[in-house]
Formats: C-alpha cells, sequence, structure tokens
C-alpha cells in the first residue's frame, strides 16, 4: 500500500484540525479503509493461546464471523470487571466530560477523528455501561448518552481501542486522574473474551508462550545471533566478550526484548549491554526460555499478561539467581512495576537486588526483585565504576525521547538522562511539553506496530516527529535515543518519513560506544560501523 | 482466506500476499509472486533468497539483516555484504521482500 506523500500527509492533518464534526458522534458509522485498521487475529494464534473462537477473518468484512453469544459474552464480562476493578467503576462514573483531555492525545492530533479524543475514547465504552448500569440510561437511552452493544458498536470499539496505544499522556492532564489506557486495557480484554483481537498481539504473545519471545526465537537461532554480535564486537573493539547462557548459579538473570537479541537497531543495544557486562564482570546469564522482556500479554488480558511474565519468574527460580536486571524495554516494565507485586505477589524466593559492583540496594525493585538497566549503570556512573570516554558520541547529536512505560509508566526521568550525560557531548532537549510526563507517543505502542497500519501509525506519530523536527533544526540532531524495543521498532519508519537524516537507538549503545574496555585496540567505527568523529578517511 | 492459482494449483496467501503454508513454495512460485509485482528475479536475488531458505532451514526464522549483510559479504565478497547492496536487490526491505519471495512467513514483535 503507497502511503502519501508527507506534503499531503501535512495538508490532511492540518485540515482536520479542529474541524467540528456534522453529526453526533453515536450517528457516525465506523469504516474500514486500508491503513486505518489492524488486520483481525488469525486462527493458529488463537488456539495456541486457547482464546476463544479461533478463526481468519476481515475486519473490513461485513460478517466478523461472531460466536452467537459475544454480546452476552461482553456484557457479563463488563459486570465483572466493574465489581473486580473499582478503577474501572470509577473511570465509568466520573468524567465530567470537561474536554480537557481532548487535545493531548496523538492520535486525535494526528486523525483529527473526534473518537481519538480520550474523553470520547472513554465515552464509547461509557455508553454501553449507563445504558445497563444507571437509571438515568435505562430509562432515558440516547438523552443520557447511553445505548445498547451492538455489532456496530463492536466495531467501532475495534477500531477506536486499538487507535489507543496506552500511552497515558491525557491521563496527566485529566483533572479526576482518570486513566484512559486502563478504560482501552479492559476494552481490549472484553473483545478477546468475545473472540475479537488483532494479529500483531495474538500472534508475538502465542510465540512467546511457545518459545520463549515475540519473535519466536528457537534457542539455537538465539545462540547464532549472539554469536554473531559477539564477533562483531571482537572486530570492532578487540575484545572477546563472553555471556552465558541458562547458567545455574549466576547471580543476575538478564531478561531483555528479544528484538535486541535479533532486530536492527536494537541489536547494538545489546551489543552495549554485553560489553558493559564485561566491563564490569558480572556474574549473569542469559536465557533461552526467558527469552522476552516484553509481555503482549498486557494488551490482550490480565490473564495472559500474568502468563507470560511468570515465565521470566520461572526461569530465575529454576536457574537459583539472586535477582533480576531488565533490559531496555518498554511494557516489560509496565507489567513489572505496576501489575505485578498485586498480580502475582512479590518475588520472595529471589533475594533483594544489591549492585555487586557499587554496594546499591535498589529498594525500588524490593518486591519484583527486577532492577531496570538505566537505574544499574546510572548507579555505575555515579560511582565512578566505569571508564567512558564521551567523545566516541560526537560524531552524534542526540535526543532522547521518554517512553511512555518508562516515564509516565514507572516515573523514570532522570536516569537515562544522567547516563546520556555522562557517555555523549551533544544532548539536546525536544519542547517541554512534549518530554517526560508529557512525552509524546511512538505512535505505534501497544502491538499497534504492524506495516498496514503504517499511515495511523505515522499520523500517530505526528506530534512526537514534530517535535524532533525543532531539535533537528535548531540543534542539527540526528540520533533520538530510546529506552525501548517498541520506539527502536517504531521510529525508523517514523523519523524516515517525518525527519529523514534521525536515526534511533538505544541507551546502551551509546554506553557501549563510550565504554574504554581493558586491552581493547583503537576504535575507528562505532557499534553500528559508522565511522567515528575525526576518524572518517 | 486469499489465495493465489498457480500451475493448477490453488495456494493460502495472508493479506499481504505472503504464502501460508511453508510447503507450498517452490522456486518457480517464488518467481511468480514476484512476477506480480513486476519484479524479475535475477541469479544476484537467487542468491539472497537461497540464503533465506537454507538459514529458515535450519532455525525456523529469517536471519536478521546483519547476519545476511555479513553471509553475503562472505560469499560474494566485501563490497555487497552491505544494506546498500540489498536494498538495490529489494527496494522496499531484504526482509520484507525478500522473504515473501522465498515463501517465509513476516517478523512480529517489536520488530
Amino acid at each position: 500500500m503507497a502511503l502519501p506523500k508527507v506534503g499531503e500527509m501535512t495538508d490532511d492533518i492540518l485540515k482536520k484540525q479542529n474541524v467540528l464534526p456534522k453529526k453526533s458522534w453515536m450517528e457516525v458509522k465506523t469504516t474500514f479503509e486500508p491503513g486505518t485498521y489492524c488486520y483481525g487475529e488469525k486462527a493458529a494464534p488463537g488456539e495456541i493461546l486457547d482464546l476463544p473462537n479461533p478463526r481468519d477473518w476481515d475486519p473490513a468484512q461485513d460478517d466478523w464471523k461472531l460466536l452467537p453469544n459475544w454480546k452476552e459474552t461482553i456484557q457479563k464480562g463488563f459486570q465483572t470487571r466493574l465489581e473486580r476493578f473499582r478503577s474501572l467503576k470509577l473511570f465509568m462514573d466520573i468524567c465530567v466530560r470537561c474536554g480537557a483531555c481532548a487535545d493531548k492525545c496523538h492520535f486525535y492530533i494526528g486523525t483529527g477523528d473526534p473518537k481519538n479524543m480520550p474523553v470520547l475514547r472513554g465515552e464509547l465504552m461509557r455508553s454501553v455501561y449507563r445504558k445497563e448500569n444507571t437509571v438515568g440510561g435505562k430509562l432515558l437511552g440516547k438523552l443520557a448518552g447511553a445505548r445498547e452493544m451492538t455489532e456496530d458498536v463492536l466495531k467501532e470499539w475495534y477500531k477506536y481501542y486499538y487507535q489507543c496505544t496506552e500511552c497515558r499522556r491525557c491521563s496527566v492532564f485529566c483533572p479526576y486522574g482518570i486513566d484512559t489506557a486502563e478504560i482501552t486495557i479492559h476494552a481490549r480484554e472484553l473483545m478477546h473474551e468475545a473472540g475479537v483481537g488483532i494479529n500483531q498481539i495474538t500472534g508475538p504473545a502465542s510465540n512467546s508462550f511457545m518459545t520463549g519471545n515475540h519473535l519466536g526465537l528457537k534457542p539455537h537461532a538465539i545462540l547464532n545471533s549472539v554469536e554473531s554480535l559477539v564477533e562483531d564486537i571482537k572486530s570492532i573493539t578487540g575484545i572477546t566478550v563472553n555471556p552465558t547462557f541458562n547458567r545455574k548459579g549466576a547471580e543476575i538473570l538478564f531478561i531483555t526484548p528479544s528484538a535486541d537479541f535479533f532486530a536492527d537497531p536494537g541489536i547494538f543495544t545489546m551489543m552495549g549491554y554485553l560489553l558493559l557486562f564485561e566491563h564490569i564482570g558480572l556474574d549473569y546469564t542469559l536465557s533461552t526460555y526467558a527469552s522476552e522482556g516484553g509481555n503482549f500479554g498486557l494488551f490482550t488480558s490480565h490473564e495472559m499478561m500474568k502468563r507470560l511474565n511468570s515465565k521470566i519468574y520461572t526461569e530465575a527460580e529454576r536457574l537459583k539467581v539472586k535477582w533480576l536486571l531488565g533490559g531496555e524495554c518498554g511494557h516489560m516494565w509496565r507489567v513489572v512495576h505496576q501489575y505485578m507485586n498485586t498480580m502475582t505477589g512479590p518475588a520472595n524466593f529471589l533475594e533483594k537486588p544489591v549492585s555487586p559492583v557499587t554496594g546499591t540496594k535498589f529498594s525500588f525493585a524490593d518486591g519484583t526483585k527486577f532492577v531496570h538497566i538505566a537505574e544499574f549503570t546510572a548507579d555505575l556512573i555515579r560511582h565512578n565504576t566505569i571508564k567512558l570516554d564521551k567523545a566516541r558520541n560526537d560524531h552524534r547529536k542526540i535526543t532522547f525521547h521518554d517512553s511512555c512505560n518508562i516515564s509516565r509508566g514507572m516515573g523514570m526521568f532522570e536516569e537515562p538522562r544522567y547516563v546520556i550525560n555522562n557517555v555523549a557531548n551533544h544532548f539536546f532537549e525536544m519542547p517541554e511539553d512534549t518530554i517526560r510526563e508529557k512525552t509524546f507517543c511512538c505512535g505505534s505502542g501497544s502491538g499497534l506496530n504492524t506495516n498496514e497500519y503504517m499511515e495511523t501509525r505515522l499520523k500517530g506519530g505526528f506530534a512526537r516527529a514534530m517535535a524532533v523536527k525543532e531539535v533537528q533544526e535548531k540543534n542539527n540532531v540526528n540520533l533520538l535515543t530510546a529506552i525501548c524495543a517498541i520506539d527502536r521498532a517504531a521510529f525508523p519508519a517514523l523519523l524516515n518519513y517525518w525527519n529523514p537524516g534521525v536515526e534511533t537507538s538505544g541507551l546502551h549503545e551509546l554506553v557501549g560506544n563510550a565504554l574504554v574496555m581493558n586491552g581493547e585496540k583503537a576504535r575507528t567505527v562505532d557499534l553500528r560501523g559508522d565511522d567515528l568523529a575525526g576518524s572518517e578517511t | 482466506m486469499a489465495t493465489i492459482e498457480f500451475q493448477g494449483k490453488t495456494c493460502e496467501v495472508d493479506e499481504e500476499g505472503y504464502l501460508t503454508n511453508l510447503d507450498d513454495w517452490t522456486p518457480e512460485i517464488g518467481e511468480f509472486i514476484a512476477k506480480k509485482e513486476n519484479m524479475t528475479l535475477t541469479e544476484a536475488h537467487w542468491e539472497v533468497i537461497n540464503f533465506l531458505r537454507e538459514y529458515y532451514d535450519e532455525y525456523q526464522i529469517a536471519p536478521m539483516i546483519r547476519v545476511l549483510t555479513k553471509a553475503v559479504g562472505k560469499k560474494l565478497g566485501e563490497e555487497k555484504g552491505n544494506n546498500k547492496y540489498l536494498y538495490e536487490l529489494f527496494p522496499e526491505g531484504p526482509a520484507k521482500q525478500a522473504c515473501k519471495y522465498a515463501g517465509l512467513p513476516k517478523p512480529t514483535g517489536c520488530v
């Protein structure tokens, strides 16, 4: 599918800003044009995950091949969730529709579609809630903003709850603290109960369930890939790193997104981790079973999230490690930081994490025993325990994208910045309203990073790209660094479209470039093979 | 499920024209799929496609680009072991386009 030219898409986005709709939103029927929806889930992954009604189906066709009882399933599931999750009940009841969130969503900015205003996104579900749960809704129906759950409503949910990346920017601006991401999470979970999901989520989730990671890498493929990276590290730095796999008794189990094992540019971040661990002599192991940080269960159901998260802890227990160190992943941290302690309980069979190098106790991770690598590395730098040469990143003018799950999800803002400032000389912040807790989404998170959805992804990422454009023009920024694998997958396409000339990297790629290893050879290229500043021939 | 007809045989493909069943693939059908996209496969294309198939046979996944460029470099000479060479052959990206002609599935997840 050919994408519109940059000028055309810009005009289209600008034309749709703040246009008053002609009809009431309930009267606007949902349509599925190519590029505006994700493909439906396939039969095979549905069968693997025991999802209801596994089948091949096409959202653009009228017949979704639904089960006869799909509606009752959703209605019943909704009621169960209202009882189980007080937050959901609250979010259904307390919105006063003030509109503070309306223009804060990147998908609303990019598409101008009113149903992408978070207030209205919530309303898609709230209207159904009212019909069954409020006196006004029962008696007055539409007049009270209530409506029946119908197939049209289901189609509307499908389109717009998969046009939300669960990034939570809107919730920062809500005076009541309504978290629309949670509404989306519940809506997707209800749809899954009725056998409706997208292939880009169930596919990776079933891979993760079967082989331990989203990509479906089998143990020997992981080995082959890491060996190839070890070879590259040797040729660039002269250093032989020695990662181990599934090693019992290692102090630390290191978990990272499988894309770091296998996909460009995540692999360069992986090379950075490997160099760092070698540099500090860390007693760690990788696992070919717990070979995925990401958890597409978060986008499927609470149950699936629990299932996929548990393999990490099962492996930690089996290998008898003391604690877990986690790589640059996005939603893994949302799951670990926000759900795990109450979902599966604290991992008391592991030890409270203490840095073997600095002795720092990571009390933040006392329950989960899972330490974020940015915090770990920031601590190493703070204690002057690693040797760095910042000039080796001088060929990069860097900006930092706060990944939603790390910034808003776990409140980590300073550590990555502290690390960048210690491994590089040229760091530039994007405008204030687009970073830290107000960060703009990459446009492809929560499982939407799929090819058929590119046009919508580019529109969703428009606000972020315009912020990049500012530092690109003002400070000649040529690299965007992010600590999330979806970011590293999404940004190359987004930036190539809106900001050609800006590349994407992870944080530890920069760390790896700067690390001065004992016995290394003079470096002339960085970890991705680009010439270092001053070494161009 | 969409299908394509080739030499009297009906093969299932996904929304983007990737073969659903690995076993349906033959060099001829690879050629046929490429032709539908106005691509003529030369020997240079086949070197890449054959490597992809071999790698897949062993690892049940298509190789990452870096492994591919390294392998191409080793086999066909340094000057060909880079992204530029592969993108010249497969303008839509070796991962996407070459996998399609090789009858291999698209990668999923955070990629």
